[in-house]
């Protein structure tokens, strides 16, 4: 028997759970306080109120329904307006402050059933909530009772066709998985909600622990709360690998680097591009762009690192007309400054930004700014999203990649993406007899031929022009050029001569 | 108006329900003799009145007057906590239960 899933509409959510939640089952969402329970469990009502009409109950052990109702506006939700239209509806166990209760004798919760099932009666509940039941734990402080209570409770939601959420606390991260201990065995599944300090920086996560007879993603996946919004969840590892590698060659937007290339980049890969300060890789961004711009490729561009103003007069500098691909819509520049949000408020904006401008090129100058805000194992997860994001859109993107020494050296960002990138070009300075010169070489490109010389390039008013590869210096890449006596040259040559 | 309003909340009419009942009926007759009104709800056939009054477990007893509201949850099957629920002082006790409650009364 497969059990089928309810698409809950929460951004992320679906993919992680191939599907959404067991349809008419409950499942308990646990975690920390402030792990974002109660929006989790507010925001799976309400998209099932916006996309499927389908109406909700939301059960309250803890927060009164007002307060609900006023904690929810931040988040642009107008729970009020649904109550009027009986899409949503309150079952209120919060405690009544300031009454005495005293108990005597045996009891049970058949009212708080009866309740639900009265309110889910009379909207035609389809989903329900109950938030949370740590609460009634540390009020009726009778386990066995509360935990029969509470299957009878999943059971007749069941049998009503209600597909049901419930939330309970826990107090570690990584530990029991929930702080009575029983809550886990009233649910068919339980997902984990934790917001955990890793390096020193807050990083909240969504974990299926199970689903019962029915597949889903495993592992943390990072998730964000926004306004707007609520929950996002940010799956890095959701695409199917569609991605047909197309042999289709695109310029570069420089004909030396296209030539090395073995006749451009192909369509659907993504390059990055590796240098220190100073050598250049803005200026291929650009020249990447604007050659797009010729074959009215349309590109967009997110800038972490310069001002739009600063792009533009570079851009200028080099003989580029940014205003007029603007103007004719072939060019987009988001210019965005790394620290104002964490890396997955980053990842979705980036990928609204691509959704809505349906570019053919992305530009990403520099990734070396976003690792600042994250941790490292993040950023990985990060750049194999966004890769297997941007393949499946068929777009081509070039990212950048600052390294921290002038000469040689390879960056972190490097280390941790060159695996995952399909090409790979450096930029280096090289010292000459006191000069400094610049260089150029394609370390990889994969599915394609390509020259494998380190070739001088230099930068004037009509942009990046390649020469010819260094001849005589080795060690270039090592940042230790030296100088190879002709003489060994030659000996080398004669090697290859009859 | 009586000088007591109780209401009693059950759901259906099981042993535990009729318990509650039958307990409370006694304990009433007992110490507040003429000096009350009772009212007994099924929470299943009113479920708007359980969900006015934010009723979770049954069966629970509310006080209503005097004022304040008092809640009692439970079948009522002790009496002392039931009386000190409902904030009643008990009348003339047997002679043995003084003794084994000490003299604090």
């Amino acid at each position: 028997m497969t059990i089928e899933k309810l698409k809950t509409n929460i951004r992320g959510f679906d993919i992680l759970s191939d599907g959404g939640l067991p349809k008419n089952r409950t499942t308990l969402i646990s975690g920390t306080a402030g792990s974002g329970k109660t929006i989790l469990a507010a925001q799976f009502i309400i998209m099932g109120i916006e996309h499927s009409g389908d109406p909700g109950i939301f059960v309250t052990f803890e927060e009164s329904p007002e307060d609900i109702r006023t904690n929810m506006k931040g988040f642009g939700w107008a729970i009020d307006s649904w109550e009027n239209e009986n899409k949503w509806l309150f079952v209120d166990g919060s405690p009544e402050l300031g009454e005495d209760t005293v108990l005597s004798g045996s009891y049970d919760l058949g009212a708080l059933l009866a309740r639900i099932e009265y309110a889910a009666k009379k909207i035609g509940a389809r989903r329900v909530v109950m938030d949370s039941l740590g609460a009634i734990f540390n009020r009726f402080n009778n386990r066995e009772m509360i935990r029969h209570e509470l299957f009878r409770i999943s059971s007749a939601l069941k049998r009503m066709n209600v597909t049901s959420l419930m939330t309970a606390e826990r107090t570690e991260e990584y530990g029991d998985i929930a702080r009575y201990g029983v809550e886990e065995f009233v649910a068919d599944n339980v997902v984990i909600l934790r917001n955990v300090l890793e390096e020193e920086k807050r990083r909240r996560t969504i974990e299926i622990l199970k689903f019962r007879g029915t597949n889903h993603q495993k592992g943390e996946t990072p998730f964000t709360i926004i306004p707007d919004e609520g929950l996002v969840i940010v799956p890095l590892y959701y695409m199917e690998l569609k991605q047909r590698a197309a042999n289709i060659r695109i310029t570069s937007g420089n004909g030396g680097l296209d030539k090395m290339c073995g006749g451009g980049f192909f369509r659907d890969s993504v390059l990055l591009v590796s240098g220190a300060t100073g050598t250049g890789k803005t200026l291929m961004v650009t020249e990447f762009m604007a050659g797009g711009a010729l074959n009215g490729d349309r590109s967009l561009l997110l800038a972490f690192e310069e001002s739009r103003d600063q792009l533009f007069r570079n851009a200028s500098g080099w003989g580029y007309d940014f205003e007029d691909m603007e103007k004719k819509g072939l060019l987009k520049v988001v210019c965005v400054y790394p620290e104002s949000a964490g890396l997955e408020d980053h990842f979705i904006r980036m990928r609204e930004a691509v959704e809505k401008y349906q570019p053919n090129r992305l530009a990403i100058d520099s990734l070396s700014a976003l690792e600042r805000v994250s941790t490292m194992k993040l950023f990985r997860e990060f750049i194999i999203g966004m890769t297997s994001f941007i393949k499946q859109k068929e777009i081509t993107g070039l990212f950048t990649s600052t390294t921290p020494n002038l000469l040689g050296g390879s960056s972190v960002t490097e280390a941790h993406i060159s695996t995952i990138t399909d090409s790979i070009i450096l930029l280096r300075y090289v010292e000459m007899f006191g000069e400094m010169h610049r260089g150029l070489t394609i370390l990889k490109m994969r599915g394609s031929m390509h020259d494998k010389a380190i070739c001088e390039f230099t930068i004037d008013n009509t942009g990046m022009h390649i020469g010819k590869p260094f001849r005589n210096i080795g060690g270039i890449l090592e940042g230790r050029p030296t100088h190879i006596p002709s003489s060994e040259m030659e000996r080398i040559d004669k090697l290859f001569q009859e | 108006m009586k000088e007591y309003m109780l209401k009693l909340y059950i759901t259906g009419q099981t042993p535990r329900s009729e318990r509650a009942i039958a307990n409370l009926r006694r304990i009433c007759e007992e110490e507040l003799e003429g000096r009350y009104d009772l009212q007994i709800i099924d929470v299943l056939e009113r479920p708007q009145l359980a969900e006015n009054e934010k009723i979770m477990a049954t069966p629970t007893l509310i006080r209503v007057l005097p004022p304040p509201l008092r809640r009692i949850i439970g079948d009522l099957s002790d009496k002392d906590q039931v009386l000190v629920g409902l904030a009643i002082q008990s009348l003339p006790k047997p002679p043995d239960r003084i003794s084994s409650a000490g003299t604090v009364e």
